[in-house]
């Protein structure tokens, strides 16, 4: 089966319902489903948890949701570096729930593999503990976590052949690769399309059973926050 | 004279031995790279996916693709290793990093660290903070003896939401250092010039004097 789709909307038809949970990858504006995030924004599709590391910047990436108020509620480990989340978070338009990084990487995982819950030790002894089961466990105190699981992930990858496989590019991997697991509905956003067989079987990081369908995107923009250089010395 | 911002980074890197993997937090622990000794070889994570981080890249090599936890461009080494990252937090919570640097806001003297958030201000978030000191070997935190106003941030309690419980092992400020025992905090060296008066003076914190207590 090809499930290479030729549009994002495409890509999108008949999955997409008010009130549903998202998964979306990407670190920062790394490795993020840009032109899938962007046909979200068209479909209209409101009241969307988001679950995702963060929340894009004001013009760029999830950001671009906040501007049409299509999200609800965010899970996410750090939303810094967004002025109209600060604003509306403050204003009590949006809800925010977050998770350690970790934390919300391991539920991610979880929530893919089947697996309802698991116990760790971050976060003992500080706000994100409260209400949540306590457990020893050699002499250790752990608290339990469930794990997370979406309507819909969309995900960014490098290259993806006919079946879905996927592959990703240095640290655009990140979140990518657990929220590909997690969604009812995999969507995955990649750059070049490759022939079956084109992939080593042993070098696939995201097998197509996860994956239902991809588009590939061209002059993925991939702006970058920080940029930090140093000079060659002669 | 107090320590600077590069000589608290330059004390820090002290604690690094050859063979360790160390995560290095946002601000001044990012510089203490800048001071690994000659003879100490160390390998680098950074939590949104990568080991082997190697230093920034030259103008015509950055990458989008390719950036470290705080979101600045850097650059691979031969020995680069990529991941997802649930795999970089199954290495941090289980205890494979060996060391962590990170700032603070305020350290109480029972270990337990304040980062994160100031009540009323926007919440930016915890992002891997939380799980680095619940998982990491040694956690080894920086920050200035006393905030702004002149007033103590190494207290009995932390008065602002915890990062995590008990987690401190090592406190290095610009006027000292503390090594966290079972009971106590100890003060086992002075920046140079500044004697004990000045810290007791200074700190809200019990701690215990080292009878090898180190002047610089």
């Amino acid at each position: 089966m090809n499930k290479l789709k030729n549009s994002a909307s495409e890509a999108l038809e008949g999955v997409l319902f008010d009130g549903m949970t998202i998964m979306a990858g990407g670190f920062g504006l790394c490795g993020i489903p840009e032109y899938l995030i962007t046909a979200l924004r068209d479909s209209g599709v409101k009241d969307i948890s988001v679950i995702s590391n963060n929340c894009g910047i004001d013009d760029f990436g999830l950001g671009i949701l906040l501007h049409t108020r299509q999200i609800k509620k965010m899970i996410s480990s750090y939303v810094g570096g967004n002025k109209t989340f600060e604003q509306q978070y403050m204003k009590g338009e949006l809800e925010l729930e977050f998770n350690p990084q970790g934390t919300l990487a391991e539920r991610c995982r979880a929530g893919g593999a089947g697996i309802a819950g698991f116990y760790t030790k971050t976060g003992v002894g500080t706000v994100i503990a409260e209400g949540k089961e306590h457990k020893e466990f050699n002499g250790e105190t752990y608290i339990l976590e469930t794990g997370l699981v979406a309507d819909l992930s969309l995900v960014k990858a490098w290259k993806a052949d006919d079946e879905g496989n996927l592959v990703y590019r240095k640290t655009a991997r990140n979140f990518n690769p657990v929220m590909a697991t997690a969604g009812k509905t995999t969507i995955a956003e990649v750059e070049e399309y490759v022939s079956l067989g084109d992939f080593d079987p042993d070098h696939i990081h995201t097998p197509g059973i996860y994956v239902n369908g991809f588009i590939v995107g061209t002059d993925h923009k991939k702006p970058i926050e920080i940029m930090t250089t140093r000079e060659y010395v002669a | 004279m107090p320590w600077s911002r590069e000589e608290i980074a330059q004390r820090a890197a002290e604690e690094l031995q050859d063979g360790f993997y160390v995560n290095l937090g946002i601000g001044i622990p990012t510089l203490v790279a800048n001071y690994i000794p000659d003879n100490v070889q160390v390998i680098l994570e950074s939590e949104n996916g990568m080991l082997g981080m190697g230093p920034f890249p030259y103008p015509d090599q950055v990458d989008p693709d390719l950036i470290n936890a705080g979101k600045q461009t850097i650059s691979e080494l031969a020995q680069t290793s990529y991941f997802s990252s649930a795999d970089s937090f199954a290495m941090i919570r289980g205890g494979h990093i060996n060391l962590a640097i990170l700032g603070a806001m305020q350290v109480a003297q029972n270990g337990d660290l304040a980062n994160w958030m100031i009540p009323g201000k926007m919440i930016k978030g915890m992002g891997g903070a939380m799980d680095l000191v619940a998982g990491v070997n040694k956690v080894v935190v920086i920050m200035d003896h006393t905030a702004k106003d002149g007033s103590p941030k190494f207290l009995k309690s932390c008065d602002l939401p915890l990062t995590g419980s008990n987690v401190t092992d090592l406190l290095i400020t610009n006027l000292a250092v503390f090594h966290f025992e079972e009971d106590k905090p100890t003060l086992i060296e002075l920046a140079p010039s500044v004697d004990l008066d000045e810290i007791k003076e200074k700190t809200e914190a019990e701690f215990i004097v080292s009878p090898d207590l180190k002047s610089n």
